[in-house]
């Protein structure tokens, strides 16, 4: 039973963690105002631009693998990638007024493009003769967990064997998911507590208030949606080097990058309750593997389920019209202040 | 203390367009006095006063602070020169808390919730104020959200107080709370500029009052030295002679009879206080007031836009002399009823015709349901746009122009050249020569007057008294909701309407009867 | 009213606060946005030459063609032979049906981002029916009952968000977006049903009946006539017909649609019924007239590539023949190159993006002027330069 559950917990967190990074950082776009349907594209570019960094650095450093490179260039070339996405979208939604919407979809076609463009042709690209990109090496510096965990695994008494489960349930994880958990919190603790968090709120429910308060309205909503896409972009990255050990393949990243953006409705617009919703999420994914007899036709209507309950979710919000669970007020509008 | 000017303006001058705002205004406010800005819809005084706050930059004179020169450009400056706005419309985010509220936008270091409601709390405490930091704004009612929007600008440290129009939102009790608070605040030694039109409010608060007219400023007199009839008087100003021909009504019978008519807003606020009146056929009805009184929400309870919670508009058909009733009907319904309404509305561009549409189209927005086709017929619109184009004089490339693009006045004649075309018995009027140049407002004029001649009973609220006495037959105002008085538009003298105007329930109760 | 002059004469002039860190350009509005005609096509034009140079200059980056070359590939990619003219032209027809089908609602400001979705459940509905009925019934009434069925399918798919968004504000664009995958899940779940052995689509040789009879020997011909007809449908609906009328005012000003009695709840339900029955088509033609088969892939994207489709031609339905025709030539030239150097053919994707990035971007410039600050201490320095060199 441990065993069972220990395993369940286990594959939902790392199934919840891309999504986590995505939601987040769509958490945090949209709460200057911004709804980023683009978010997918930017995993997408996430993913292929810390693919790029790491196969570069695999390629050249060979056999001898520096642990910090290793992890450091393909996260910076991910961020990188990601930014640039975000500051595509930024510039045309917040500089030239563009909707949001249109562009959003427009960046998701790019990013998606770009991602399995590159990842299926880096290496004719590029001319290498390595059969096809496995970033191996780099996957299993990036998978490192804490040395204690495994130690316990032969003990004998019942602490032992709990503390045991306890590590292989919590801690038996690469650095990432720690990462998305962390970021999740100090974002929600950000928007809640401090006054970066106040003025970004403000922006995104009224930004003639807030401009009228002397809140850089623009400088907020390019802050907020290029750190926001560059947490999301983290989440593709996660899944292709963490998830996927280090194995790119088209298309595998799949509509995560959407289910991010449910979550986003799921957790009512807080980080913090994202992640809760985004290991139920994951748990949900992977559920039929763990449903004893679950035919071939249930799969799908379990995978259904995360859209089902979000749905539930936006129709409940919107019907009790409870104000602090509402999307920002102005989500999805430009700002235009007038000349004055 | 007092020698030293808090605020001085020196020859103000800010034009917008071709509009000129406010004219080489001089004015000063002191320390620990309360200066009232008096003046009629139109006459510069928010203008004014968003130049002292940072939203307008004067295009001639100079603003002196503390006797130094100031360059106020924008919100940020106005605070770091002490000086904080109370606007009409509040400025606060719905679900953030009175606190976050109060503190948005400054950057002071740590960010520390229990300091911020600590200072908040001093401050109440030091004027009066009743708030709790916690509370959500959506949860407060439009009096709180007032103390929020004051303890804003007392938590910036500001020395320099302007509330546009604060009273305009609140009861008896509450102006009577509000202004112990404002008292508190003249013996702190600040400087409060109120703007206002309520007599009463004015003689009761102030220690001087600055009055305003077309932009320029009038007359500063001391609050001691004065009475309602002089503040009046130099509020609305000579009668000027505009030579509107007006001919005598010829047989009229009531058409539209409003009576006891209520609305209340969703803040629980009397937009229409037990209204009751009759529009007669051949007439023109003026209908006066301070600007936001009640006059929309009125024309738009005629039109069927408006929900009322109570009272009764009926129309008598001049056809067969058959009495509907109009309550709770939309205009689909009104116009199925065999109402013959036309209606001008104050927002032409958001309202009354859209802006990205042709000026063919617009003519068929009340009329495009005629005939049993599921397709348009854009002959007959086309046909009334040339007429009207030609009739009216609208300079025009075509009809096929969206009309955003035609100017204020060609848009006006767009809009009321639709609404006479379908031959109606009721014309109502809002604000119809806003923003347009003399010819263009005679050509209206002139409209209205031949719909009269028609036997059409017209309903004009206006904004300029002048014109109001020279184009209607009676002159109705309204003030706060409530009917206050309707004269004669022949025998009424300016300052009568100008009192009517200022004068609400709490004037006669308080005032005893003064003036 | 006295004056104290000497105040005046006494005052330093103040320090010009934060005066500096303004832009040294501003934006405002153009009044006559966007109908100025010539000044559109040319910044249209323009932005569509730039993104096509730049992809020129990517794709030889890429490649390392010449190119001229690339684009003759690109040309032949697209238009080369019979073959390929008639698979553009059938590429072009779905396209266009779906983007038919997201614009009434755009134009009513509803943002539909589930055509994805409404295509899919109807070509589900259509699927079905074959696979069910298919040889159970006579072909004509199968027919029939799948035109029924896949109308009806999309229909609901269109108008359950319409509902909640008429009566209690629910956001669209996220609704509808989640009902996408809710779709994808069925077709999933009847894939499983109907091919035991797990396979990802259920292909022709299942779906045997209720094919779309081929015209003079051309497979594709129906389709574009069906969709060429629905193209001129749409465009006569939208701009004469009452109902379409009263779209444009509802997406105008619901101020102005209140003013004139129109309920702007039955509007938004209306359109979503007439939108989703149109994806009810677009599903129709993907199974009955075209693949034959379905598999959770099918629509492609389509319902999203749809949406930019009508938001460039600015929601007529003429104009979107030439932007499909703009994205669906994209489409095929880059497939044709990127197959030609053996690359992947997610080419063409980044080619889209890269060109609707600047054709919405270049929408401001029709609608905004960018003015130059004079009070900018940049340019003031200049003037006082300028009035230096000529004193």
């Amino acid at each position: 039973m441990f065993e069972f559950l220990s395993q369940f917990i286990q594959r939902s967190i790392l199934q919840g963690t891309a999504l986590l990074f995505g939601s987040t950082g769509e958490i945090i776009t949209e709460k200057s105002g911004n709804l980023n349907l683009g978010i997918p594209g930017i995993m997408y570019m996430g993913g292929i631009c810390g693919v790029i960094g790491g196969f570069f650095y695999q390629n050249a450093a060979g056999r001898s693998i520096n642990p910090v490179l290793a992890i450091l260039i393909p996260l910076l070339a991910s961020l990188l990638g990601s930014l640039a996405a975000s500051l595509i979208y930024s510039f045309l939604t917040i500089t030239l007024k563009a909707n949001q919407n249109v562009t959003g979809l427009a960046l998701t076609t790019f990013g998606v493009g770009f991602g399995n463009f590159f990842g299926g042709s880096l290496i004719k690209l590029v001319d290498s003769d390595v059969p096809s990109i496995a970033l191996t090496k780099i996957a299993k510096v990036y998978k490192t967990t804490l040395p204690f965990a495994e130690k316990l695994a032969d003990s004998e008494n019942i602490f032992g064997k709990i503390l045991y489960w306890f590590c292989q349930t919590f801690l038996s994880y690469g650095f990432m998911v720690y990462l998305a958990v962390i970021i999740a919190l100090v974002a929600a603790m950000v928007l809640k507590k401090t006054r970066v968090g106040l003025h970004l709120r403000a922006v995104g429910e009224n930004p003639a208030t807030a401009d009228a308060a002397g809140i850089n309205v623009t400088a907020y909503k390019y802050f907020a949606t290029c750190i926001g896409g560059m947490i999301a972009g983290l989440g593709g990255l996660y899944y292709v080097i963490d998830y996927a050990n280090g194995v790119w393949s088209n298309n595998g990243f799949g509509d995560r990058g959407w289910l991010a953006i449910a979550l986003v409705i799921f957790a009512v617009w807080k980080p913090n309750l994202a992640i809760l919703g985004s290991y139920l999420f994951g748990g949900l994914y992977i559920l039929f593997n763990y449903i004893d007899g679950a035919s071939m036709q249930v799969i799908p209507l379990l995978k259904m389920l995360p859209y089902v309950v979000t749905i539930i979710v936006l129709i409940v919000v919107s019907m009790r019209k409870k104000k602090e669970n509402q999307p920002p007020a102005s989500l999805g509008l430009s700002y235009f202040r007038e000349e004055r | 203390m007092n020698n030293v000017a808090a605020v001085e303006l020196v020859n103000v001058t800010k034009t917008f367009g071709s509009v000129v705002a406010n004219k080489n205004v001089n004015m000063d406010v002191r320390k620990g006095e309360i200066l009232a800005i008096l003046g009629e819809n139109g006459s510069g005084k928010t203008t004014l006063m968003n130049m002292l706050s940072g939203i307008y930059h004067p295009d001639e004179g100079q603003i002196y602070i503390d006797g130094k020169e100031a360059v106020i450009s924008s919100p940020k400056d106005a605070f770091a020169y002490k000086i904080g706005m109370i606007h009409q419309h509040f400025k606060l985010v719905d679900v953030f808390t009175a606190a976050e509220n109060i503190v948005l936008g400054i950057d002071d270091g740590k960010f520390d919730p229990k300091g911020i409601s600590k200072k908040v709390e001093e401050i109440s405490a030091r004027y009066g104020f009743e708030i709790d930091p916690t509370k959500k704004i959506y949860e407060m009612a439009v009096s709180e959200k007032q103390t929020v929007e004051i303890v804003k600008v007392l938590y910036r440290g500001a020395d320099i107080l302007i509330l546009d129009e604060p009273t305009a939102v609140l009861t008896p009790q509450e102006t009577r709370k509000l202004f112990a608070v404002l008292r508190q605040m003249r013996e702190d030694g600040k400087a409060v500029i109120i703007i206002t039109h309520k007599l009463h409010e004015v003689l009761s608060i102030s220690d001087r009052v600055a009055i305003l007219r077309k932009g320029e400023h009038i007359a500063t007199v001391n609050t001691a030295e004065t009475d309602e009839t002089e503040l009046t008087e130099l509020m609305v100003g000579q009668k000027v002679a505009l030579n509107i021909e007006r001919d005598e009504p010829q047989g009229s019978v009531d058409r539209l009879t409003v009576s006891h008519v209520n609305c209340v807003s969703r803040e629980g606020v009397k937009l229409l206080d037990d209204v009751s009146f009759t529009a007669k056929s051949g007439e023109i009805l003026g209908i006066a007031g301070i600007a936001g009184s009640g006059q929309r929400e009125l024309l738009e309870a005629i039109a069927g836009l408006q929900h009322l919670d109570g009272g009764e508009i009926t129309y008598v058909n001049p056809k067969n002399g058959e009495v509907v009733n109009l309550r709770d009907k939309n205009p689909k319904q009104i116009k199925e009823l065999g109402v013959r309404l036309s209606f001008v509305p104050e927002d032409r561009l958001g309202m009354g015709l859209v802006g990205n549409m042709d000026i063919t189209d617009n003519m068929m927005l009340r009329s495009y349901r005629r005939g049993k086709s599921m397709f348009l017929d854009r002959k007959r619109p086309k046909n009334l746009a040339d007429e009207i184009i030609k009739s009216l004089q609208v300079v025009t490339p075509g009809t096929s122009t969206p009309v955003r693009r035609l100017s204020g006045g060609n848009v006006q004649k767009v809009l009321v050249g639709r609404e006479i075309s379908s031959a109606p018995s009721v014309l109502m009027v809002a604000y119809p020569v806003r923003g347009l140049d003399i010819n263009s407002s005679y050509t209206i004029y002139n409209l209205l007057n031949t719909q009269k001649r028609n036997g059409v009973a017209v309903i004009f609220v206006g904004e300029d008294l002048d014109v109001l006495m020279e184009l209607c037959d009676r002159i109705m105002v309204i003030g706060s909701g409530r009917i206050t008085g309707t004269v004669d538009g022949r025998s009424c003298t300016k300052e009568e309407i100008g009192y009517l105007m200022t004068k609400t329930e709490k004037a006669e109760n308080e005032e005893g009867g003064k003036g | 009213m006295k004056k104290e002059k000497n105040a005046k004469t006494a005052a330093k002039p103040a320090p010009s606060l934060k005066k500096d860190r303004e832009m040294p350009f501003y934006v405002v509005k153009r009044g006559d946005a966007a109908k100025t005609p010539g000044r559109s096509i040319l910044i249209h034009g323009g932005a569509i030459l730039i993104a096509l140079l730049l992809c020129g200059i990517a794709t030889i980056f890429v490649t390392g063609d010449n190119p001229i070359s690339i684009y003759a590939t690109m040309f032949k990619g697209a238009f080369g032979d019979a073959h390929n003219l008639w698979k553009t032209l059938q590429d072009i027809a779905i396209l266009l049906c779906v983007s038919l089908a997201v614009t009434p609602a755009f134009k009513m400001r509803f943002w539909n981002t589930g055509a994805e979705g409404q295509v899919l459940i109807s070509a589900l509905a259509t699927a079905m029916c074959m696979f069910y009925l298919g040889g159970a019934v006579p072909t004509p009434v199968l027919m029939l009952i799948m035109i029924l069925c896949s109308i009806l399918a999309g229909v609901i798919w269109a108008v359950v968000p319409a509902v909640f968004k008429a009566f209690w504000g629910t956001n669209e664009t996220l609704f509808t977006l989640m009902m996408n995958y809710v779709a994808i899940q069925l077709v999933e779940v009847f894939l499983k049903v109907a091919d035991k052995s797990g396979s990802n689509t259920v292909g022709p040789n299942l779906l045997k009946h209720g094919w779309f009879p081929e015209l003079f020997g051309q497979k594709y011909l129906l389709n574009i006539l069906i969709v060429a007809v629905l193209t001129v449908l749409v465009y006569i609906y939208l701009k004469y017909s009452k109902q379409g009328y009263e779209i444009s005012v509802v997406g105008e000003s619901e101020n102005t649609a209140r003013y004139i009695g129109v309920n702007v709840k039955k509007v938004i339900i209306r359109t979503m019924v007439v939108s989703g029955a149109l994806c009810g088509v677009a599903g129709l033609l993907l199974v009955a007239g075209t693949s034959h088969s379905i598999d959770s892939n099918l629509v492609g994207g389509r319902g999203f590539t749809a949406i930019m489709v009508s938001w460039l031609a600015k929601f007529d339905p003429l104009m979107m023949v030439l932007t499909t025709l703009l994205l669906v030539f994209l489409d095929r030239g880059a497939s044709e190159v990127t197959t030609n150097f053996g690359l992947n053919s997610a080419y063409s994707e980044i080619l889209t993006g890269v060109i609707i990035f600047f054709i919405i971007g270049c929408e401001f410039f029709i609608n905004y002027k960018v003015m130059i600050n004079r009070n900018h201490p940049f340019f003031k320095k200049k003037e006082q330069e300028a009035a230096k060199e000529v004193l």
